[in-house]
């Protein structure tokens, strides 16, 4: 199994990122330059890591989504690659067109950094099999600008197709219908604003992410 | 030719920053105003001379990078 850690500049999980895989899966996992224009060859997962890629100038990933190695992760993602972007990566992924809607500013301007509960909504998809039926899981956000937005019929669409996969239990940066986490309409391209890579050994405060590194790669 | 880029949200967008604006202006005293929308301008020039071609560049400029159509309108200024 292989694993593909993206690094922009301005990434600061992607560290986390490649201990959380390895560890939780015993996945290999090679960090991939934002410059690079190639992906290490059959790659299985492919993680877009949290932090503020180009300082969040212009609008978060924005600048990052047009990154030379994006084509070729929007190639992957095309084959079918599972592709995860965590906080900052969901950001790219949004922007990237990857993924429906857009990040934005929190609701109440603050940016939010603590531990979270979640409904697994839809535990059928690649990245929550493993979860075996549990509805609730626990993860950590940090973040400035997760206040998920689409419009109306985007959100129904999401909905209707089982789209959300995570959802807060408590809204904690006012995202539209307490969205933390969405898949493509493949359900091979994941975004979520809580991050699986703070949380995948019990020392951290909880296991839960570990699973779904687990379950990406188990279905690869 | 100068092209200056006028970015907002999209009306319907929940403008956090625009709000917290609005309530210290009301603070100040000011209890009249209403509706307050935090963009952001982009200026630059540009080598095309042409009015039409120019504005027809910033466009693509606005769609692929400058704005994200999913939350923001733009308006672009030619001089």
């Amino acid at each position: 199994m292989k694993a593909a850690v993206i690094v922009f500049p301005g990434s600061n999980c992607d560290r986390d990122c490649k201990v959380a895989i390895e560890r939780s899966t015993g996945a290999h996992v090679d960090m991939v330059w934002h410059g690079d224009t190639a992906l290490p060859d059959a790659v299985d997962l492919i993680v877009l890591p949290g932090g503020f890629s180009y300082g969040d100038y212009l609008r978060c990933g924005a600048m990052a989504s047009l990154s030379p190695i994006m084509a070729e992760v929007k190639a992957a993602a095309g084959r079918g690659v599972a592709t995860v972007g965590i906080c900052n990566g969901f950001q790219v992924l949004c922007e990237a067109g990857m993924l429906p809607g857009a990040l934005l500013r929190n609701e109440k301007l603050k940016y939010v950094c603590k531990a979270v509960d979640l409904e697994v909504t839809n535990a059928q998809t690649r990245y929550t099999a493993g979860y075996a039926g549990r509805r609730q899981v626990t993860m950590t956000v940090g973040n400035g600008e997760g206040n998920f937005f689409a419009d109306v019929d985007t959100l129904d669409r999401l909905e209707g197709e089982g789209q959300v996969v995570f959802r807060y239990l408590e809204n904690p940066n006012g995202s539209a219908r307490d969205i933390a986490g969405i898949v493509n309409a493949r359900g091979n391209v994941l975004g979520l604003m809580p991050h699986p890579d703070r949380a995948f050994e019990a020392e951290l405060g909880s296991a839960d992410g570990a699973l779904l590194f687990q379950s990406a790669l188990a279905s690869a | 030719m100068r092209a200056k880029v006028h970015v907002f949200l999209k009306p319907g967008v929940l403008d956090v920053q625009g709000k917290a604006v609005e309530q210290a202006l009301h603070g100040l005293g000011w209890a009249g105003v209403e509706h307050v929308r935090v963009g952001r301008t982009i200026e630059f020039d540009l080598a095309a001379t042409d009015a039409a071609s120019a504005e027809a560049e910033v466009k693509a400029m606005c769609e692929k990078l400058l704005a994200n159509t999913v939350i923001e309108s733009y308006r672009v200024e030619l001089a």
